[in-house]
């Protein structure tokens, strides 16, 4: 699912929705009173709390709408941008852009709606702002070093610290509710009357959502746990597989079926050295990535994973299922059997059985025709693509 | 003091922050705005001076991360909705005005020269912080960005601590 650029949406479409989406976000910050330099600084000197109030309840809003995608896999973290971790530019820079704020009235966003509805003081902090880009493009080599120390890469909160990231939109709530508590107080204090109530209710809500994922997450196994509980496991009694048997595998193949699609689930090495036509290799640990996502749900396709035993394969099906993939069918026995039955059969010796007469003779048609057709499909192993996350940021 | 008919700020947080959650469901990305000015600074040097962008080591970093046409970027075209989106707003609300905002004890060249020169600090500041209160302080902070919300506490912290010395710029 999400996002949907680049892989859903074209980026030409997306610079018309850039233009959507910033028509709506002018328009918001401009309707919540942005547009004010007054308004914005009133925040650090205790007269006007809208940027808080705004703010804040925005960046909880979201925050709780992302754990809500993540918990239910609608969108997928990796791609999307988390703005990196570089230490001491983002506290360097955040203390010069604090300072700007505070001389300038506006921050960069701010400052353009206030331009678009006649602020001149907005448009000399614009140019201002060119100004300030400038110095550090042309002062880059002296600032590169800044720039670049500190790196840690483009960590979520959950790595940092090692808990969901549920726990900390619950703590970031809980800090909302607090200061708008606070703001209400010195408003109450000042004037005599609150500027803007507090919907509780809604406040309520995200906590409550917040809390309740967040424990979801700490206590519900993850994926990984089960993948390692279903590589433990040995006796399958207690689980049903669809199965396909080798002769019908053998039909299919020999009459070209198009819609099964092979999951091959043993190593490189052996992939390479024999499979089935067009099959894939895969790990099935990783099923969980997005890009099977697009395999594993194709309309009327039947999924065979197939290695060589069948404990493997069906310790590949459980994986699968754990996604949420379904109609996956197993080959019964597994390639040992397939290639025992079929593609080296030898017409046993002695008598035989009469109902077996025409099994034998379609399997040895089989396993004169068979190598041929699956050589012919003999699929190369496909370099993952790697899922590049998307760029952002200012 | 001011006009009335600003939206709630709860309302329009919530709103905010729901284009902020399609925003980054559709594009991957959050909202951003300091990365527009960028691009226009970028176009213009090599608009006027190719020579002395061919050589520069921010330049040739520049262009390939981002393309070599700085004005065919997402945040451009987002800042460009942004104008016409607040000049909508503005004019529903009847607040288009041509106006200078100022605190009543300074005149209109102090105000000039600090919204210059608080431009020129927060323009360089995000692209030192990599980005600024919209693409790294709230988008960060609505992806769980340690180093967006980091940023964050930067700015606001940065703000407050500041804010004394600059008072007879806004307070009466």
């Amino acid at each position: 699912m999400g996002p949907l650029v680049p892989d859903i949406i074209s980026s030409e479409l997306s610079l018309i929705i850039a233009l959507l989406i910033g028509i709506a976000f002018g328009f918001l910050l401009e309707q919540a009173g942005f547009s004010s330099a007054k308004k914005l600084v009133g925040l650090f000197y205790g007269y006007d709390f809208t940027v808080l109030r705004v703010f804040f309840t925005a960046g909880i809003t979201t925050m709780v709408g992302i754990i809500i995608f993540d918990h239910f896999h609608l969108i997928d973290l990796n791609i999307i941008y988390i703005n990196p971790l570089y230490i001491w530019p983002a506290i360097v820079g955040g203390l010069i852009m604090g300072l700007g704020f505070v001389v300038g009235g506006y921050c960069p966003g701010t400052s353009i709606c206030a331009a678009a509805i006649g602020k001149k003081d907005a448009m000399f902090f614009i140019i201002g702002a060119a100004i300030g880009v400038f110095i550090f493009i042309e002062g880059y080599p002296i600032f590169e070093g800044l720039f670049n120390s500190g790196f840690y890469g483009s960590p979520q909160l959950s790595d940092t610290f090692g808990l969901p990231n549920a726990v900390f939109a619950f703590l970031f709530i809980l800090i909302a509710i607090s200061a708008f508590a606070f703001a209400m107080k010195i408003e109450l204090k000042v004037g005599g009357k609150v500027m803007s109530n507090t919907s509780q209710k809604y406040l309520i809500t995200l906590a409550v959502v917040a809390f309740v994922i967040g424990a979801a997450e700490i206590f519900v196994p993850t994926h990984e746990e089960h993948i390692e509980k279903i590589n433990s496991i040995t006796d399958f009694s207690n689980y049903s597989f669809d199965e396909i048997t080798s002769d019908e595998l053998a039909v299919r193949l020999m009459y070209n079926d198009k819609s099964m699609r092979f999951i091959d689930v043993r190593s490189e090495a052996e992939f390479k050295e024999f499979a089935l036509p067009n099959a894939l290799l895969a790990n099935y640990n990783n099923f969980i990535d997005r890009r099977w996502e697009d395999i594993f749900r194709v309309k009327g396709q039947v999924t065979v994973i197939y290695a060589e035993d069948e404990a493997t394969e069906k310790r590949a099906v459980l994986a699968a299922e754990d996604v949420g993939f379904k109609n996956i069918l197993i080959l019964k026995g597994g390639l040992k059997t397939f290639r025992e039955n079929i593609l080296n059969f030898e017409m046993p010796a002695g008598p035989i059985e009469k109902s077996m007469h025409d099994t034998y003779r379609f399997r040895q048609t089989a396993s004169l025709k068979l190598p041929k057709i699956i050589e012919d499909a003999k699929p190369k192993v496909v370099k993952k693509k790697k899922t590049k996350r998307v760029l952002g940021g200012c | 003091m001011q006009n009335n008919n600003y939206m709630n700020p709860f309302l329009a947080g919530i709103l905010l922050g729901l284009l902020l959650l399609l925003t980054i469901f559709i594009t991957g990305r959050g909202l951003g705005a300091s990365g527009a000015v960028k691009s226009a600074v970028v176009q213009i040097e090599k608009t006027v001076a190719p020579a002395h962008v061919e050589n520069s080591t921010f330049f040739q970093e520049y262009f390939t991360t981002h393309g070599d046409n700085p004005l065919k970027s997402f945040l451009v075209f987002e800042v460009i909705g942004a104008l016409i989106g607040a000049f909508v707003s503005g004019s529903i609300s009847n607040r288009l005005k041509f106006d200078l905002e100022k605190g009543s004890k300074i005149n209109t060249k102090t105000r000039i020269a600090a919204a210059i020169a608080g431009g020129a600090l927060f323009g360089f500041g995000a692209q030192l912080g990599r980005g600024c209160t919209s693409g790294a302080a709230l988008t960060g902070m609505g992806v769980f960005s340690t180093g967006g919300i980091l940023t964050m506490f930067a700015i606001f912290g940065g703000a407050y601590a500041f804010a004394y010395f600059f008072r007879k710029l806004w307070l009466n």
